[in-house]
C-alpha cells in the first residue's frame, strides 16, 4: 500500500500523464471477502484518477498442453470445444449433444480435471440481458454434464454475454458463431 | 440597457487537462431540427496568446447539437463585430437571424478574460452580457459554462453541455484486447481512462453526486462490481458473489446499489446496501431478471424480466413487492433508464430484428421510437432530460450516439479506433 501511496500522491501532482506503472492488490474474488486498493496510473488531470487492472488472478484460459491426443483428433467429438446456440435459446441443440456428452465423459473419468463453461451471446439487444442468456447457455450444459456423473467441483461458469464475441462483426455468420459455450479445460 | 457583469472563477485545478483534443473523434450532426431556432456566434475577438480552442466552435457545435438551434456559418456572416457598439442589426436581420452572441478573449496563455453578449437581433434587445475568467486549459469548459447560459436564458431548461460522460471502449492490444473505461466531457472531448484491463469491463453508472462510478469487470476472470471515486482512482470491490453481478445502478441517496446476482439460481434483482452490504432481494422464480434503474423519488424500481416468455419491462417497489408489467408493445423491451424528472424511460425496444431507442411516458404508456439504427443500445438520458444519449452500431463499428427526446435532433460522437459502447451521462 506504501507504493500505491506514492503513485497516487504522484498523480494527483500530475507531474505526468502517462507511463506510471500499477501495482495493485487483488482480492480472489471470494463471496465472503472484498479486495480494496487503490492503484492509479494512466491520464490524469489532476481530478481523477485511473486504474490500472493486470490480467488479475483467477484461472487460466484456453486448452492445457496436459490433455491427451484424443483432443487434438477431429474425428473425436472432444475436438470440440464450442458449442453453439440458436438466437435467444439456451438449449444445446441435438447436434452438439454428442460433443456435450464426449466431454462429460472424460470429465466423469478424470475427475481431477476442472473445466470453466463460458457462457456468450450475440451483440444484439442489451449486455446485460445477454449476461443472462451466456450464463443460462453454460448451465444448460453444466446441467448435462452433472447429469452424466461431472463433479459440481469440476465445474465453474461464467457469461460473458456480448462482450467476448468469437468472430466481430455483425450478420448472422457472425452472430452464429458468437451464442456459444466454450469448454476452457484448466 | 444595463450590462450584467458576473465574474465567474473556475476552480483551479491541482494538475492539468490534458490537451483539449481527443483524439480522432468527430461530432457528426445525421439529422437535424426544423424549427430549430437561428442564432449567429460571431467568432470572438481574440488579444494575446489564445491557443488553439475557439470558443465560438464549441458554443456553436453544443447550440446546434441540443436541437434547439440552427447557428450561422461562419463563412455566410457580413460582419464579425466582437463589441457591443459594432454591432449592425439589419445586417443580421437580413440574415434571418433570431439570435446573436459576440465576445472577446483576453490571454497570456495561463489565464484567460472572457465576455460575450446575447442580442435579440429584432430589436436590439441585450439578453445577457457576462464575464468570465477560466484558467490554463479551462476553455472549453468555459465555452460550454456559456453554452449552458445562452440555452438556459433563450429555452428556459437549464443547459447540460458542461456535464461528462462515461463510456467502455475496446480494442486490439498484443495479441488480445484491451477495456478502457472512460471518462470525457459530454461532447467526448478531454477524455481520461479510469480504468483498464484485458478482460471486460461493462455497465458504468455513475452516483447522484457524479463522484464515483460503479461498475462491472471480469479482471478477475469473473464478474465483479467495483465502485471508484473519481477524484483518487481508489476503487472496491462490492460484489463478487458466485455466478453473476452486474447492471449496477446508485439509489437517488448513494447510499445502495441495485444490482444484479444470480448466486440464488436464475439472475435476480437485489438491492445492496453499500454502508453495510446487506443485501434485500428484489425479485425471484426462474426468469431472467435484470437491467435496474431507480425512479428518481427512490420508490421504484424498474427492471427487464423475461417472466412473460420475452423480454419485458415491469416494475416494482423499492422495497420488496409485487412487480407489474409496464410494457406490452413489441417482443423485446429491455435496459430502460428512467429520465431526471421520472416521467420517461428510455429503452432498447426490438422488433423485426432491429434494436431501437424508445422513450416510455410513464403515466401514458406512450412510446415514442427516437433513433432509426438496427442495433442501438444503452440509453442514457442527459442530466436535463433533453436529449439520450446510446451506442450505436453503424456499419459494423460502434459509435455513441445522442437524439434530442422529441428525436428531432439526433447528433454522433464517433471515434476512430476500436468499439465505444455503455455510454453513462454523469448527473
Amino acid at each position: 500500500m506504501k507504493l500505491n501511496k506514492s503513485l497516487l500522491a504522484l498523480a494527483l501532482t500530475a507531474v505526468f500523464m502517462t507511463g506510471c506503472s500499477s501495482t495493485e492488490e487483488e482480492g480472489l474474488g471470494d463471496a465472503a471477502t472484498q479486495g480494496t486498493d487503490a492503484s492509479t496510473s494512466g491520464y490524469n488531470d489532476g481530478s481523477m484518477s485511473g486504474s490500472q487492472f493486470g490480467s488479475g488472478s483467477g484461472f487460466g484460459s484456453g486448452s492445457g498442453s496436459h490433455l491427451g491426443p484424443e483432443f487434438s483428433d477431429p474425428n473425436n467429438p472432444l475436438s470440440k470445444q464450442t458449442i453453439y446456440f440458436e438466437l435467444d435459446s439456451s438449449q444445446v441443440k441435438q447436434e452438439f449433444v454428442p460433443v456435450v456428452a464426449a466431454h462429460a465423459s472424460y470429465l466423469a473419468s478424470h475427475p481431477q480435471q476442472h473445466v470453466i463453461l463460458s457462457g456468450h451471446a450475440d451483440e444484439r439487444g442489451s449486455s446485460e440481458y445477454n449476461i443472462a442468456l451466456g450464463e443460462q447457455r453454460a448451465k444448460s450444459v453444466e446441467r448435462m454434464m452433472r447429469s452424466q456423473g461431472v463433479g459440481a467441483s469440476q465445474l465453474e461458469i461464467v457469461s460473458y454475454g456480448e462482450e467476448k464475441p468469437a468472430v466481430s462483426g455483425s450478420g448472422e455468420s457472425a452472430w452464429q458463431q458468437n451464442r456459444r459455450v466454450e469448454v476452457g479445460y484448466q | 440597457m444595463t450590462l450584467l457583469i458576473r465574474v465567474f472563477t473556475f476552480g483551479l485545478l491541482a494538475g492539468f487537462l490534458s490537451m483539449a483534443q481527443a483524439e480522432g473523434l468527430t461530432i457528426e450532426i445525421t439529422k437535424g431540427s426544423k424549427s430549430a431556432m437561428p442564432i449567429a456566434i460571431v467568432p470572438f475577438g481574440q488579444q494575446g496568446s489564445i491557443g488553439n480552442v475557439k470558443l465560438s466552435d464549441v458554443i456553436d457545435s453544443d447550440l446546434s447539437g441540443s436541437g434547439f438551434f440552427k447557428t450561422l456559418a461562419e463563412e455566410d456572416m457580413l460582419t464579425k463585430p466582437s463589441e457591443p457598439e459594432r454591432v449592425n442589426f439589419k445586417d443580421w436581420q437580413a440574415l434571418g437571424q433570431e439570435y446573436l452572441v459576440i465576445g472577446q478573449i483576453q490571454g497570456n496563455g495561463a489565464s484567460f478574460n472572457i465576455q460575450f453578449h446575447l442580442f435579440n437581433v429584432a430589436n436590439g434587445q441585450l439578453l445577457m452580457g457576462y464575464r468570465l475568467t477560466a484558467g490554463a486549459n479551462e476553455l472549453r469548459r468555459a465555452a460550454h459554462h456559456i453554452s449552458d447560459l445562452i440555452f438556459e436564458k433563450l429555452t428556459g431548461r437549464k443547459g447540460a453541455f458542461n456535464t461528462r460522460i462515461a463510456y467502455v471502449t475496446s480494442g486490439s492490444r498484443g495479441n488480445g484486447k484491451q477495456y478502457m473505461l472512460q471518462v470525457a466531457d459530454a461532447d467526448g472531448f478531454n477524455p481520461r481512462t479510469i480504468a483498464e484491463s484485458p478482460e471486460p469491463i461493462m455497465a458504468p453508472a455513475w452516483s447522484p453526486d457524479g463522484s464515483k462510478i460503479a461498475y462491472v469487470s471480469f479482471h478477475t476472470k469473473r464478474s465483479e462490481i467495483w465502485v471508484q471515486t473519481l477524484a483518487t482512482g481508489q476503487r472496491e470491490s462490492v460484489s463478487s458473489y458466485p455466478g453473476i453481478n452486474g447492471a449496477p445502478a446508485f439509489s437517488p441517496d448513494g447510499g445502495r446499489l441495485a444490482i444484479t446476482l444470480s448466486k440464488d439460481g436464475s439472475p435476480d434483482v437485489y438491492v445492496l446496501n453499500l454502508a453495510n452490504r446487506g443485501l434485500t432481494r428484489l425479485t425471484s422464480g426462474m426468469s431472467i431478471d435484470t437491467e435496474p434503474t431507480w425512479s428518481p423519488d427512490g420508490s421504484t424500481i424498474v427492471f427487464t424480466s423475461d417472466q412473460g416468455g420475452k423480454p419485458q419491462l415491469y416494475m416494482i417497489p423499492s422495497s420488496g413487492g409485487r412487480a407489474s408489467r409496464l410494457t406490452f408493445q413489441g417482443e423485446y423491451n429491455a435496459r430502460a433508464r428512467f429520465s431526471p424528472d421520472g416521467r420517461s424511460l428510455a429503452m432498447v425496444t426490438g422488433s423485426g430484428g432491429g434494436y431501437r431507442i424508445a422513450v416510455m411516458d410513464v403515466a401514458s404508456r406512450t412510446v415514442n421510437v427516437l433513433s432509426d439504427g438496427n442495433l442501438d443500445e444503452s440509453p442514457s438520458f442527459a442530466p436535463n432530460g433533453s436529449m439520450v444519449l446510446f451506442a450505436a452500431n453503424k456499419g459494423g463499428r460502434s459509435v455513441l450516439s445522442a437524439v434530442s427526446t422529441d428525436g428531432a435532433m439526433q447528433q454522433k460522437l464517433a471515434f476512430d479506433s476500436g468499439t465505444v459502447r455503455e455510454p453513462a451521462w454523469a448527473p
